[in-house]
């Protein structure tokens, strides 16, 4: 067997998960995306497995990927990995200063449009309106990208008809944006004012490898309300 | 060969402009540096940096990059002599996900001490001593977190040092102690020696000086 074939890079794939989180997603989209077989293990948040407690003893959370028997956590760091140990389908551009951009979209993204999203979620009042500002603020630079970087032939941030490391970060606001506007409460999302990202949100969903794994309307708002009140719960009995 | 024109724009106090100072000596890159007064930005900082108008910004032949850990990314991938990054593809991942803790766990944890007081801060040396013992974990018997030489780890963790200082300024109990941190204490030591980086920190005086300004008006009472 030639050295360095797809075989031997292969090893053993395992990912630890759960279904709702959308930091596991993009991994699983990834993985995908490059045509990996792996394992995957489901966790269960409220009774973590001594593999993941073992596997990311610092944060003790999922997403983890564990490539022959080595664990790689958080998910910009494992997206890297499978992009620099598997080279097919390039998820990064090639040239540094693209992937330089790419990378500060994606830190944007992280700082701007999720850890906000997931804090207007479970908080309410002032918090929360402080946090929803926030969004729409990022928002409106999101849809500034998305004027400048995509057009007719151009769908993705990744250029041409593919998809890219800025469309696997920025992709779980295509579902799960939804669901958190219900459920905490709050509007964020607006069509007419972003088309040009609704369009892109459009377009990722119906990618024939991401549509499959988008998990269903009523079990995430279900989850979400959970989450939220149990969360609001705990800062109510303080 | 193309006349390379590398600026960076930062500010003396940043700990995260001093990151970049410390990848472009290690490579031996020429740049022009710019520094920045916070409170009145200048227009070409503005420019270059519209998303967050803020330092460090590296310009590269016209093109800027923002964020400390992209433009040392970038700086690797640019200049490849001396490497910052392992190029095994597990040891960077390891090595990323160590610069994100620093930034994302320490950094907030030290600039939270500085700031509260009594049961509340007590709480927060706690948890900074825990995120040292994970870095410990880590470092355990290598020289540097990148080995024999400096590494990303390293230069990410320069914001150590600007926790010593704040700490010093204000007359706390350094939380970074040679008995309770061993290892973490010796790297420290043998960082702050390096010919390179200790041209990239600022000078202890001017910091102590910064800092208590900075922090004075919230000083812990013990």
């Amino acid at each position: 067997m030639a050295s360095g074939s797809v075989a031997d890079q292969e090893g053993q794939v395992m990912l630890l998960g759960f279904w709702f989180s959308p930091f596991v997603k993009r991994v699983e989209w990834a993985l995908k995306f490059k045509g990996i077989e792996y394992d995957y293990v489901e966790e269960d948040l409220t009774n973590k497995s001594t593999l993941l407690l073992t596997s990311n003893p610092i944060h003790k959370t999922v997403p983890v990927l564990i490539h022959n028997g080595n664990p790689i956590a958080e998910s910009l760091v494992i997206i890297e990995y499978i992009d620099e140990t598997w080279k097919q389908n390039p998820i990064l551009p090639q040239d540094p200063y693209d992937r330089a951009m790419a990378r500060f979209w994606a830190n944007f993204i992280e700082e701007k449009v999720t850890k906000p999203s997931r804090e207007a979620l479970i908080s309410q009042g002032e918090q929360q309106e402080k946090k929803v500002k926030e969004l729409k603020e990022a928002m409106e630079v999101v849809e500034g990208e998305a004027k400048a970087k995509l057009n007719d032939k151009t769908l993705f941030f990744g250029g041409g008809n593919g998809v890219g490391y800025v469309d696997i970060v920025l992709g779980w606001t295509c579902n799960w944006m939804k669901t958190i506007e219900e459920v905490g409460g709050f509007k964020v999302l607006d069509p007419e004012n972003q088309p040009q990202f609704h369009k892109w949100m459009a377009n990722f969903r119906e990618v024939p490898f991401i549509k499959p794994t988008l998990p269903p309307k009523e079990k995430m708002v279900e989850y979400s309300r959970m989450v939220r009140q149990a969360r609001l719960g705990l800062v109510a009995n303080k | 060969m193309a006349e390379e024109e590398v600026k960076l724009f930062g500010t003396w106090a940043s700990p995260f402009s001093r990151r970049i100072e410390v990848a472009l000596k290690l490579k031996g890159v020429q740049y022009e540096y710019i520094e920045e007064n916070l409170t009145n930005k200048s227009p070409a900082l503005l420019n270059y940096n519209p998303v967050h108008k803020q330092i460090p910004v590296l310009v590269h032949n016209g093109k800027p990059v923002a964020e400390s850990f992209v433009i040392m990314e970038y700086v690797d991938e640019t200049w490849k002599h001396n490497p910052i990054l392992p190029t095994d593809p597990y040891e960077k991942a390891m090595a990323r996900f160590w610069a994100k803790y620093i930034d994302e766990k320490l950094w907030p944890a030290a600039k939270k001490v500085v700031v509260t007081k009594g049961e509340e801060q007590k709480g927060v040396i706690n948890e900074i001593q825990q995120q040292m013992k994970n870095l410990e974990g880590e470092l355990k018997e290598k020289t540097f977190f990148g080995g024999e030489s400096i590494g990303f780890v390293d230069i990410a963790a320069n914001i150590i040092i600007w926790l010593v200082v704040a700490q010093e300024a204000l007359g706390m109990d350094q939380i970074l102690d040679e008995e309770k941190l061993p290892i973490l204490h010796g790297w420290l030591q043998r960082l702050l020696d390096d010919a390179v980086f200790k041209e990239c920190v600022p000078p202890k005086e001017r910091h102590l000086d910064f800092s208590k300004v900075k922090f004075g008006s919230s000083i812990a009472s013990k």
